[in-house]
């Protein structure tokens, strides 16, 4: 308790000092001063803020560390957040906003398909440059933005393999109704024509939906072996409580998430999913040294019941990778961090992450978890090795028709 | 009057130098929120003056912006088929796309639409004398009846994520400042004109024959005036102008998603008119400008409870201010002239929704 108020304090005055810094800035050429400003910009308000706002926790959490260690070519970095307040245009307004009137080098940001989608033009407009770090439905590779989550090839496309070789052939596909459930879904489509799965069902409600009864009334008529998830937010609350309801466990009918990580398990409750899988690239119980530090350093500062988790560890590894090449190119220019950002390494608490230079996204080790009654994952599969990211699918041949 | 006209010039004036002392940031900002004001003029016309409370004119600005950025998008795409169609399977451009390749019929278009359905939806329901709160529930469920719609057909519509990502409009750049501040200016303009037609309109025999409905309608229409027809002209016009709001957002912000046509955005526009006081137009102007203002920098200021203040300042305008920030300015003035006269402040008493 007495650590975690004196590291807040610490953090406040550091802040503070580093606030009176960048007014000097002002006044002097940027490159003269002791720090260098970078912008955070997550919903802190709205729907998304309850999972965004752990994602600047964990930025901000690198960022102390880097300074503590000296900062970035001999400077403190210094955040400046933004509110994004889960709306698109505002994304977008904050975003010019931090490369307009701040100046910043780089922004860590987003969490939505549609908030990058917002940022993107704004970014490439203004030559600024993004780390975007959640896992997303590919299709995209934008010269100005850094990629540090799943695309979907590091996580959908092996989840779907190893379903169909360890749970079964018949899948229902179920998603709440926006791009990333519907882009997903058509590539897992065309996965499984091609690798001798059945498609049986598809459906998809609103976000926010809350009634899966008659959902789940033609799932029981179906009686897939697989349940591939893409529900997003409260939805799967719902979902998860009535299909028990229902009497369809674990043991009946796998479902497999991939927007379930440790922080919604907590919202949606043990009881429910135990038994069932997700995918990802990180687990808090991922067994690295890095992890152990990772999250004891998390717990310490932001309270132990606070979890990590995939999204949480792939914004704090974006900080670090961006402070790499920083240092690569000796230069905060944008165009001089991408050039250098091609094959930087970090040891991530999830394993090793490189910098794929071609299309800026990372390689990442893939993972499948069960979900335990603690509320943590028991890794069942895993990648070996981390795969090279391939937003577009160009080395499936069943993915030619969807480009 | 006279003195009032003078105001209203160099308020006028006063926006369009704003490239002379705004940042390039800000100036984008106030762009923005200048579009807002037109919609809320039209919301000003049709609530204030009419009578008629819209919970749905998000659908309006959404339209008129989506087909201006159905042109804008065509033209980045230069010939090919838009980005999201490819990867959501689409192989050839469908039929009603093909029209917004031709910036006239875009922009003509962002015009027309939204005042089509408005007089649509418009005569359907004022014809059958559907007023107050049902018309306000029907305009909520249009709302939607169109963000499903847009967010399901993602191969037609760019889904959630919307139609982003433009480059050109007329073959200029729309990222260079010179632009941004022509548009801006462009913008300023048509608040200027849509304010002197709307002004004009109110004070024309027509704008009398509105309030009057406000007021009463059973008595006009037994004075012999119909006023289905009158009510379907104001709420198309100020459909047309949320469209045409639309179009200047999306050429500014180089954006538009069902989420800014969506019940919240509808609501905030309603809320813009609210606080700046829905029985002036220049209010409702104002009401836009200062209540996004507000949101801007109290969202910078505090990232974390922003929001904290911005709910208080709706609480205090809804619990102190009923006729909102003009109103009060206005009961004011009257209460000082003629504290005696009765029925000074007539609009106070008049319930939100006739």
């Amino acid at each position: 308790m007495i650590a975690a108020i004196s590291a807040a304090a610490l953090t406040l005055s550091g802040c503070a000092a580093s606030n009176a810094l960048n007014e000097e800035e002002e006044t002097t050429a940027a490159d003269t001063s002791d720090t260098v400003s970078v912008g955070v910009l997550h919903s802190l308000s709205g729907t998304m803020a309850i999972s965004e706002v752990s994602l600047r926790d964990a930025e901000l959490m690198a960022i102390e560390e880097i300074n503590a260690d000296g900062g970035v070519l001999g400077k403190q970095i210094e955040p400046i957040v933004e509110d994004g307040a889960s709306d698109w245009p505002t994304f977008a307004e904050k975003a010019k906003k931090l490369l307009q009137k701040d100046e910043v080098a780089t922004v860590f940001g987003g969490w939505t398909s549609a908030s990058r989608k917002a940022m993107l033009p704004v970014f490439e407009q203004n030559n600024g440059l993004l780390w975007y770090p959640v896992q997303y439905e590919g299709m995209e590779s934008s010269p100005n933005i850094f990629y540090t989550g799943a695309t979907t090839n590091q996580q959908i496309v092996p989840s779907v393999t190893w379903l169909l070789e360890n749970k079964g052939k018949s899948f229902f596909l179920i998603g709440s109704d926006y791009v990333f459930p519907r882009t997903a879904n058509k590539e897992i489509k065309a996965q499984l024509e091609a690798e001798g799965g059945t498609l049986v069902g598809e459906e998809y409600t609103p976000l926010g939906h809350t009634d899966y009864s008659t959902l789940i009334s033609k799932i029981k008529e179906e009686k897939p072996e697989v349940i591939y998830n893409t529900l997003n937010g409260d939805s799967n609350v719902a979902f998860f409580k009535q299909l028990k309801d229902a009497g369809i466990t674990a043991d009946d009918m796998t479902v497999l998430s991939v927007s379930i990580a440790e922080e919604e398990i907590r919202g949606i409750g043990t009881d429910v999913l135990t038994g069932h899988y997700a995918a990802w690239n990180y687990f808090q119980t991922t067994d690295t040294p890095e992890n152990e530090k990772f999250v004891a350093a998390y717990k310490e500062a932001y309270g132990d019941d606070r979890v990590t988790g995939d999204p949480i560890e792939a914004a704090y590894n974006a900080v670090y990778l961006w402070a790499a090449a920083v240092e690569k190119a000796e230069s905060f220019d944008v165009d001089a961090v991408k050039e250098a950002a091609g094959g930087i390494e970090f040891k991530a608490p999830g394993g090793t992450v490189t910098i794929d230079g071609d299309n800026q996204h990372t390689y990442k080790t893939v993972r499948v978890g069960e979900i335990q009654a603690d509320g943590q994952f028991k890794e069942v599969w895993n990648s070996g090795e981390p795969v090279k990211p391939d937003p577009y699918l160009e080395t499936y041949p069943w993915a030619e028709e969807l480009n | 009057m006279d003195k009032k006209k003078l105001g209203y010039w160099l308020f006028f004036i006063a926006l369009f130098l704003g490239p002379l002392y705004l940042t390039e940031f800000r100036l984008a900002l106030m762009g923005k929120f200048l579009c807002f004001a037109i919609v809320a003029l039209g919301i000003c016309l049709i609530w204030g003056y009419t009578g008629i409370l819209s919970l749905g004119h998000g659908v309006y600005f959404g339209l008129g912006a989506y087909c201006t950025a159905m042109y804008l998008k065509l033209e980045s795409a230069g010939g090919e088929l838009p980005d999201f169609m490819e990867w959501s399977g689409v192989s050839a451009l469908p039929a009603f796309w093909q029209p917004f390749s031709n910036p006239v019929f875009a922009l003509g278009a962002s015009l027309v639409i939204p005042a089509l359905l408005a007089a649509m939806l418009g005569f359907l329901t004022f014809k059958n004398r559907i007023k107050g709160v049902y018309f306000s529930l029907i305009s909520q469920a249009v709302v939607v009846v169109f963000v499903t719609l847009f967010v399901a057909k993602q191969d037609w519509t760019g889904g959630t994520n919307g139609l982003t990502n433009f480059t050109t409009f007329l073959g200029i750049s729309l990222s260079s400042p010179l632009v941004q501040i022509a548009l801006y200016m462009l913008t300023v303009i048509t608040l200027g004109i849509s304010f002197a037609l709307a002004s004009r309109l109110t004070n024309s025999r027509a704008g009398r024959v509105l309030s009057a409905i406000r007021d009463g309608e059973n008595r006009v229409r037994f004075l012999g005036f119909n006023p289905t027809s009158y009510k379907v002209f104001v709420y198309s016009l100020s459909a047309a102008l949320a469209g045409l709001a639309g179009t200047l957002f999306v050429l500014q912000v180089g954006l538009i998603s069902p989420a800014m046509m969506g019940i919240i955005p509808s609501i905030e526009m309603v809320l813009w008119v609210a606080v700046g006081g829905r029985h002036s137009l220049i209010g409702a102007i104002l009401g836009a400008v200062i209540v996004n203002s507000a949101k801007s920098f109290f969202s910078e200021t505090y990232p974390d409870i922003w929001s904290i203040f911005l709910g208080l300042l709706f609480i205090i305008v809804v619990m102190f201010l009923p006729n909102g920030l003009v109103g009060m300015v206005q009961s004011w003035k009257d209460k000082r002239k003629k504290s005696k006269q009765k029925g000074g402040t007539a609009n106070a008493t008049d319930s939100v929704v006739s």
